[in-house]
């Protein structure tokens, strides 16, 4: 078993689901990533996910959100509201699935918290692999990535107004192209 | 040609440190004295091209015929699937899945279905368990079957398009007879598979495996001695096993430069820790070693196939899903006698079930490599974020690496050599 304790930065360990959530301080992440490659061994960076949670929690978002100890469906006698999830402690959330390619494989999640508009930094030196996928989160989320040497829309165009996987950007609102008036 | 071992002849060693280039792992640049000599020819490949396997353009930098610079631009499919199934509730979610790898549509089916079991910590009657691995190997031969046939066109062997697509077929119509669709088949529900196994599937599925092998080895007798298909990938698109490592290459690609490494193996998920197989591991890293693997893993999924069956056989009658009724929409004939089972029916369908509030990642080795799913749900019907980790995305970063010192008509053998699907890599 690793020792979390000596990662820098920690804030937290979660266990849920058979898996480990390691949340670091922002301004740590490299600090972080460099010492869960090299002491314990996660060389293998699988994907970056970013996620909004503007919204988490609050009434008509992802179904009947309710009010504390509401309703569970899983739970008989608690009808008529649901359960608000726990609170989260900014807005975005940043994690990176690593792997140890090795003979007893492990997985972790790192995880670091940004607000809207704050840097996160680069981890390109310790896994290259993260050029396309920190490419993806400041595309998709509009995550600022500090240090990356190249930090271009990736999947949309370059001219593309807003960040659509966030939880404000308007679902079908895209403005159509050539229908402005002559 | 001789008959001890043609294909080696030729063969670059595999180069020494990394490759990977700087500061930009997946650009690869035109160096200075290049330019200076001002035959640098900038061209753009794609994105609409045959051989670019979807939509992928290439912006190639060229000294003559020499690849000098290389960037892959990408996004040209991009459909916004995780977002639109933010939207949907998880039921209707699982529809998505398959559509944004069309080839290995079956995996990605299991992967965002088994995220979804994850979260909920749901078991799964054991038909289901090993039919799911049967459905899963199926669509790896398939989906080799395509990269072999489309690949093979590239470099000029347009016969074997003909010959793997009629073995296509055969699991195409595999298929209909279990799903009713030959392709997105939308056959895994949430605690199992949607309907049983249909009646005469277990003969006609041991025909096709024992045609299957006998199909391999005519492949291998058209390329895998032939003398122009040694040309165009002995020794090319070289990869070494830590750069594979560090640029994140899953699947073939890094089994090709001699990883060892299979999650069907390490990570064990569905019947996989019941099953004898073998993993192909080539440490040579270039496209003929990533074809081997291709090759050897098609023979591997049939043995995998047939004990499947075998154990499928003797599970006549046993439950396909689960029976939690908050979850699973409840027996048909149930619905005309029981008040409980309508209601049950009646919120599954219209509000959807609820997930407990959590994240997860569940990777699956996909025909391409390690297909990931990321979920979070606040404890709604509706996933809050999905995420997909497309191993044809990573892919792609590998071009640059690649690339160093080929010749424009490599590019294509190289590329290729990758199985992208650009469906999975633009979601």
């Amino acid at each position: 078993m690793n020792d979390w304790n000596a990662v820098p930065g920690l804030l937290e360990v979660k266990e849920q689901h058979d898996e480990t959530t390691v949340v670091v301080e922002l301004s740590q992440l490299v600090g972080a990533a460099t010492h869960l490659r090299d002491e314990a061994g996660f060389n293998f960076l699988s994907d970056i996910t970013a996620v909004d949670y503007l919204g988490w929690g609050e009434e008509g978002v992802s179904g009947y959100i309710g009010t504390a100890g509401g309703r569970d469906m899983n739970t008989p006698m608690t009808q008529g509201h649901q359960v608000v999830p726990l609170a989260k402690p900014k807005r975005f959330a940043i994690n990176y699935h690593l792997l140890a390619l090795q003979q007893r494989p492990e997985r972790v999640r790192l995880q670091a918290w940004a607000d809207e508009g704050e840097a996160v930094p680069s981890v390109i030196r310790v896994w290259p692999t993260a050029d396309f996928h920190e490419r993806e989160a400041y595309d998709l989320m509009g995550i600022a990535i500090d240090g990356h040497p190249n930090l271009k829309r990736i999947l949309l165009d370059d001219d593309w107004e807003g960040h659509p996987l966030r939880k404000d950007y308007p679902l079908g609102g895209e403005p159509v192209r050539f229908s402005e008036e002559r | 040609m001789a008959a001890t071992e043609p294909r080696t002849r030729g063969r670059r060693p595999i180069y020494e440190g990394t490759r990977i280039p700087t500061p930009i792992p997946t650009v690869l640049r035109t160096t200075e004295q290049m330019l200076a000599t001002g035959d640098i020819m900038t061209v753009n490949f794609g994105p609409n091209h045959p051989s670019t396997h979807g939509v992928l353009r290439l912006v190639v930098d060229l000294y003559g015929e020499d690849v000098t610079g290389l960037e892959a631009v990408i996004g040209y499919l991009h459909t916004g699937f995780e977002k639109n199934m933010e939207q949907k509730t998880w039921w209707k979610c699982i529809p998505y899945a398959p559509r944004i790898d069309y080839v290995s549509f079956q995996n990605n089916e299991y992967v965002f279905v088994g995220a979804v079991e994850k979260l909920l910590d749901l078991e799964i009657p054991p038909k289901a368990i090993w039919m799911r691995t049967l459905m899963a190997e199926l669509n790896r031969i398939h989906s080799h079957l395509v990269w072999l046939g489309t690949s093979a066109l590239e470099l000029g062997a347009i016969s074997m398009f003909w010959y793997a697509f009629r073995e296509r077929d055969l699991i195409l119509d595999l298929f209909e007879l279990v799903a009713g669709y030959r392709m997105h088949t939308r056959y895994f529900q949430v605690g199992g598979l949607a309907e049983d196994i249909p009646r005469g599937f277990y003969p006609e599925a041991r025909k096709f495996c024992e045609w299957m092998p006998k199909a391999v080895d005519d492949y291998e007798t058209l390329l895998s001695r032939n003398k122009i298909w040694l040309e165009r990938t002995v020794g090319l698109g070289l990869l070494s096993r830590d750069d594979a490592i560090a640029l994140g290459q899953s699947g073939p690609v890094l089994r090709g430069s001699g990883v060892d490494w299979d999650i069907r193996r390490a990570e064990p998920y569905l019947a996989y820790h019941q099953i004898d197989f073998r993993i192909p591991v080539y440490p040579e890293g270039d496209v003929y070693a990533r074809y081997r693997v291709h090759m050897d893993e098609m023979r591997e999924s049939v043995r995998i196939i047939e004990q499947c069956i075998d154990r499928l056989e003797n599970m006549e009658g046993e439950p396909w899903i689960a029976d939690d009724r908050k979850i699973v929409l409840p027996p048909r004939h149930e619905l005309h006698t029981s008040m409980e089972s309508l209601i049950h029916h009646f919120k599954i369908v219209t509000e959807g079930f609820r997930v407990p509030e959590g994240e997860v990642y569940f990777a699956i080795e996909s025909p391409r490599g390690e297909l990931g799913c990321y979920l979070c749900s606040d404890g709604g019907p509706k996933p809050w974020r999905v995420k997909f980790r497309a191993p044809s995305f990573v892919a792609l970063e590998a071009t640059a690496t690649m690339m160093q010192d080929a010749l424009i008509a490599d590019m294509i053998a190289i590329v290729g050599s990758l199985d992208t699907v650009m469906g999975e890599v633009d979601r």
